[in-house]
């Protein structure tokens, strides 16, 4: 993902001049091709992200697009009042991305998990958050949140994470995307599930559920229309996303279902309410809190059937 | 009475009586930091800002990022008398439903570049603008005006280890050092001397001025750049409450709230002053 971001946002910036990258001093062997080729369209900001995010706010205000940029929570939960004073309230271009989502930095340790960043960006006011599922949807982000005036936050992955989407995909930020249609349930995911929500959707097929799958890569504004219409659809909706199950995209679904007159089975799958203690590589810390594709299925099988009850 | 510095001390005497006006009738704090500042801004405003009210998003304007929001009503004075807004707006400072609220803020007010009132946001910001500035080949400057109080807040520092790094000549931070922040002077709470020494040690030119005299006030803000490839601090020595004998350098004046009796003595003293 974070490939696809520096390329689409190189092309960006070749045909305009506002497009501007700052860095944390952080994206080695990364960004060293646009600060070359973009000399006035970059700048290393140091190891400082409160004033990265001001000096952002201040070059937006002067007629710039911003891009800041460094990895897990560094650039959000750092500098988090930049974000909300300097950023939102001004509603500056500046479009907040950080490198790492949810355990992409496993073995580097908690500080290192962005874990709750989704919850606490949603909240802000003019924010519009976004986690791609793929390279794919990584590249049409970026781009969306270039054309797309005001604050924007882009939760992407590593690197070398799979396309999920074999041919062109129709992409608008606010838009969900449905890979595929489903009666039974309806699984969304956002940001990097994405590969593991589809191949527990492949799983479930094969067991003779139909499971729709939706990638809800824009967190806000949200989709409503798209959960609502699954639920209707297929009566149960699982969540499944690599952040606190408290806030992220679980609970933006849940907030949507129980303000709307649909009723279906529902469950969050997320990380727990709790810092990961164990040593290992995302893969790893993902099966480790249940967020294999094998969980997936588990949960969503038990969710049909609780549906069958209702 | 047509000499600028004449001129500058009726501006700041103007902002004085409506910052002790706005702050009695909010029933709002921080008279003190608007009058430690009056004859900055008076400065500023009356004489040394490339602004035109009557088109306050002017491109080529300098921009004025006041980073010490809670001096708010000062500001708002300034702006009012530079025309950027009908005087009769301050009345209702504080009001529900008016448009100045209590920190400095953009939203619907013409001339503010910058919504502050959280300590150590506005040097950052104004670098970014300076910078962006400089990238493009703008003719305009960028004034940040700092309280002594807010240089405790490390975000303060990382924006002064920038600028110097970058070689901002465009930029100017003027630090309003009244020597007393909320809860104390600034010696007992954080001491910041060697305070010129600091600035200089990251890169900085800096001039060391009595923040009343808009003499040389003046003076300062119409040399910049002070060294071609160094941006620019003014550590202006101030008292809190100037202007105002009883509110003058007393640590109560940071939110203390005039009465009746209070408010006439006071408006009597800036008459006369």
């Amino acid at each position: 993902m974070r490939t696809a971001f520096l390329k689409t946002l190189t092309e960006l910036a070749e045909n305009d001049p506002r497009i501007t990258l700052v860095v944390g001093d952080l994206g080695f062997s990364v960004v060293e091709d646009f600060a070359r080729r973009f000399p006035s369209q970059f700048l290393n900001a140091g190891v400082a992200e409160q004033n990265m995010t001001s000096l952002a706010a201040g070059m937006a205000l002067s007629g710039r697009v911003v891009f800041t940029y460094s990895i897990a929570n560094f650039p959000t939960l750092r500098c988090l009042e930049q974000i909300r004073n300097d950023v939102c309230y001004h509603g500056a271009d500046v479009k907040v991305v950080s490198v790492g989502g949810g355990y992409a930095y496993g073995a580097l340790g908690s500080t290192h998990h962005a874990t709750e960043d989704m919850a606490i960006l949603r909240a802000l006011p003019g924010m519009c958050v976004v986690a791609p599922g793929d390279p794919v949807e990584a590249a049409h982000a970026t781009k969306g949140l270039a054309a797309r005036k005001g604050p924007g936050y882009l939760r992407l992955g590593k690197a070398g994470e799979p396309v999920v989407h074999a041919g062109s995909i129709d992409f608008l930020l606010g838009r969900a995307l449905i890979l595929r249609d489903g009666r039974d349930i309806a699984l969304i995911s956002t940001g990097g599930m994405l590969a593991t929500v589809t191949r527990a959707a492949d799983t479930l097929s094969a067991a003779g559920i139909s499971a729709k799958v939706i990638s809800m890569h824009t967190l806000k504004p949200l989709d409503t229309g798209a959960i609502t219409g699954a639920a209707r659809e297929t009566g149960a909706i699982l969540t499944v996303e690599e952040h606190s199950v408290i806030g992220g995209l679980g609970s933006a679904v849940a907030e949507c279902l129980a303000q709307s007159p649909v009723r279906a089975a529902f469950r969050i799958m997320g990380l727990p309410d709790a810092f990961c203690r164990k040593v290992g590589g995302q893969e790893y810390l993902r099966t480790s809190v249940g967020l294999s594709a094998g969980d997936i299925v588990s949960a969503a099988r038990e969710l049909v059937s609780r549906k069958g009850g209702n | 009475m047509n000499s600028p510095i004449d001129r500058y001390r009726g501006l700041a005497r103007s902002i004085r009586k409506h910052a002790v006006m706005m702050t009695h009738r909010g029933h709002a704090a921080h008279v003190g930091s608007s009058l430690s500042m009056a004859d900055l801004l008076a400065v500023l405003y009356g004489g040394v800002l490339r602004v035109d009210p009557k088109r306050p998003a002017w491109p080529g304007r300098d921009r004025f990022v006041l980073s010490k929001g809670h001096g708010c009503a000062g500001a708002y004075a300034a702006l009012a008398e530079a025309g950027f807004f009908p005087v009769e707006w301050l009345d209702s400072f504080y009001a529900d439903g008016a448009r100045l609220t209590g920190h400095l803020t953009h939203t619907g007010i013409p001339g503010v570049e910058l919504s502050t009132g959280s300590l150590g946001h506005g040097l950052g910001v104004a670098s970014g603008m300076a910078l962006a500035g400089r990238r493009d080949g703008a003719a305009w400057r960028v004034f940040a005006l700092l309280s002594d109080g807010e240089c405790d807040e490390g975000s303060t520092w990382e924006a002064v280890l920038f600028a110097g790094h970058h070689r901002l000549d465009n930029l100017v931070a003027i630090v309003d050092f009244n020597k007393i922040q909320s809860l104390g002077r600034v010696s007992e709470v954080m001491n910041l001397d060697p305070f010129g020494d600091k600035w200089k040690a990251f890169g900085w030119s800096v001039r060391e001025i009595d923040g009343h005299d808009t003499g040389a006030i003046s003076d300062a803000l119409t040399s910049i750049p002070f060294e071609a490839g160094k941006p620019n601090c003014v550590i202006a020595h101030t008292i809190k409450g100037k202007g105002v004998s009883f509110m003058e350098d007393k640590v109560l004046w940071h939110y203390r709230n005039t009465s009746e009796e209070e408010l006439k003595k006071a408006l009597a003293e800036l008459d006369t002053a």
